[in-house]
């Protein structure tokens, strides 16, 4: 068994359809959503853990690509500017994975990179820009 | 016995004022009362580190020759307002270079603004100016483009018209499908995050909620250098309902503030991109109490259980302005990590950062005691709760006929 990690991306028009549930079944697929929204265009973005043989995960991407899903793979890796971090927490509740946390005790905000799944979402979210991509 | 502005400035001159945060207030008031500790305590020192919209920079860049009165001026391709003398200018924190897509593809990332020029000017970096004019007989010249320094100009100081705000609301989104994207952050869908966005126990007009000691001249902590109230803030507004503490239970008071940027620091005035937004300048500010009597003392000592701020839906009621407050929760409450919003645990987001404000009343207290800051009367204070100054709406009157009435 492998697992995958990826970023799916549902044009408008599929927003409805149960396209995870049907890979799930048809490739006997585990999977685990870190985190759903839609954003203000009705593009539908899925972050997702899936677990399969690596044929079968092979498969099921290539046939949601076909069915019109943009899929992205979770591989760069995030990184905090920690001189341009405030320690405001705004990025804390966005954060999938609790990378990002607040101590609710001192108040300071940590970030561990070993939790982070390199999502992206906390990048445009936080307000001085300190959580970056690196490349 | 009261004490006076006076006295308490003999003290720090002498080595000898008793200084402490707002957050050591709370436990000295606890144990001894607020009647000794009035005796005991000088000065209380606040602090607070947020995003303040309504803040901005006077310049001037000194002549040009030939000279030039500009009459539109773009720091970092981002405009500045130069309706002013020759070579005046103002640039706000959320002004946006013209070619930006603004939230054209929603939600814009909102990159660079007059925040981040600003923040640019005070880490020493070079900007670029590029101004225009027509021509007169006086200042004959109409275009300049130019790198320009904080160390190179005549006068280079915030000039924010409402900061500091006395206490705020907590945004929460009740749109069931969709995160919206405001001034208070991201605020996730169907009741997903509750943002507050206020140091709370902190923040210094909470700690004195009638303004007894602040008003016009008060000398402050601005961004890591010295600045002073120069008046009330806009959208001032004393009459807001108060708890029994004194407290006012939503937005309240507010300063306006200037000082010279030549002091500050780049990490305590910081260009930020509100995702969805635009840009907001977060700023430190801190403010020195003087513990002229006992109420002074309670005042001071007040903390986070004891603050209410009104939850309000950001996804229909605040920007239509229908409905009223969901409830009202503490700062403690806030601070636990969750708030209850109709019966839901909702996670609550801090947009201000306390981590900052504390050390903003902690350097405050160090040049207090070091002799290094001494407090100022105000020459007059901030209306308050008795002023009847309320808070209006604009009354539009749509005007016909080409405006003849
Ligand atoms: S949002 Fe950015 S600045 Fe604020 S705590 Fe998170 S990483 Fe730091
Ligand atoms: S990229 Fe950001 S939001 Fe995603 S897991 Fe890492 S820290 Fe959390």
């Amino acid at each position: 068994m492998a697992d995958r990690r990826i970023v799916m991306h549902f044009p408008p028009t599929m927003i409805d359809e149960p396209i995870i549930s049907g890979l799930v079944k048809t490739y006997d697929l585990g999977f685990n959503i870190l985190r759903a929204s839609i954003t203000p265009q009705q593009e539908g973005v899925m972050v997702l853990v899936l677990e399969g043989t690596e044929d079968a995960l092979d498969a099921a991407l290539r046939d949601a690509q076909e069915k019109g899903v943009r899929i992205e793979p979770l591989e760069m890796e995030i990184v905090r500017d920690e001189d341009k971090c405030t320690e405001c927490g705004a990025c804390v509740n966005i954060c999938p994975t609790e990378a990002l946390a607040i101590d609710l005790q001192t108040r300071h905000v940590t970030f561990d990179p070993d939790k982070c799944i390199a999502c992206e979402l906390c990048v445009p979210v936080c307000p001085p820009r300190a959580m970056q991509i690196a490349l | 016995m009261p004490k006076t502005y006076a006295d308490i400035n003999a003290k720090i001159q002498a080595g000898k004022a008793v200084v402490v945060t707002a957050e050591e207030m709370i436990g000295i008031v606890e144990e001894d009362g607020a009647a000794k500790a009035a005796e005991r305590v000088d000065v209380v020192t606040t602090g607070t580190f947020a995003p303040m919209c309504s803040s901005g920079a006077m310049l001037n860049t000194g002549h040009t020759t030939p000279r030039m009165r500009f009459t539109k001026v773009w720091l970092n391709e981002v405009p500045a307002y130069a309706g002013l003398a020759a070579v005046d200018f103002y640039i706000g924190a959320t002004e946006l270079p013209e070619n930006d897509p603004r939230n054209r593809n929603h939600p814009g990332l909102f990159s660079y603004g007059g925040a981040h020029v600003i923040e640019d000017l005070i880490a020493g970096r070079d900007v670029r100016m590029v101004a225009e004019a027509y021509p007169t007989d006086c200042y004959p010249r109409q275009d300049l483009e130019t790198l320009i320094n904080i160390g190179d100009l005549n006068q280079a100081y915030l000039l924010n018209p409402r900061n500091a705000y006395q206490n705020y609301g907590v945004a929460v989104n009740l749109n069931e499908d969709r995160d919206i994207y405001t001034y208070m952050g991201v605020v996730q869908a169907d009741l997903g995050s509750a943002s507050f966005c206020s140091a709370g126990q902190l923040s210094p007009m909470l700690n004195d909620p009638y303004y007894r000691t602040i008003g016009i001249g008060t000398r402050l902590y601005l961004g890591g250098g010295v600045g002073y109230v120069y008046f009330q803030g806009t959208q001032h507004n004393p009459t807001e309902a108060r708890a029994e503490n004194g407290v006012p239970m939503g937005g309240a008071g507010t300063i306006g503030v200037v000082g010279d940027m030549n002091q500050m620091r780049s990490d305590l005035v910081v260009g930020v991109s509100m995702y969805g937004y635009g840009v907001s300048l977060a700023l430190g500010l801190g403010i020195p109490i003087p513990i002229l009597d006992e109420d002074m003392a309670r005042y001071t000592a007040v903390k986070d259980e004891d603050i209410v701020a009104p939850v309000l839906d950001y996804s229909r009621e605040y920007p239509y302005r229908e409905g009223g407050p969901l409830g009202h929760v503490s700062y403690a409450q806030l601070k636990s990590g969750h708030i209850e919003v109709r019966g839901r645990k909702v996670p609550t987001t801090p947009l201000s950062s306390y981590v900052r404000a504390q050390a903003i009343a902690e350097e405050l207290k160090e040049w207090i005691q070091a002799g290094e800051f001494l407090l100022s009367q105000p020459a007059e204070l901030l209306p308050s709760a008795d002023s009847g100054q309320g808070f209006k709406s604009l009354n539009e009157r749509p005007f016909n006929n080409g405006g003849v009435v």
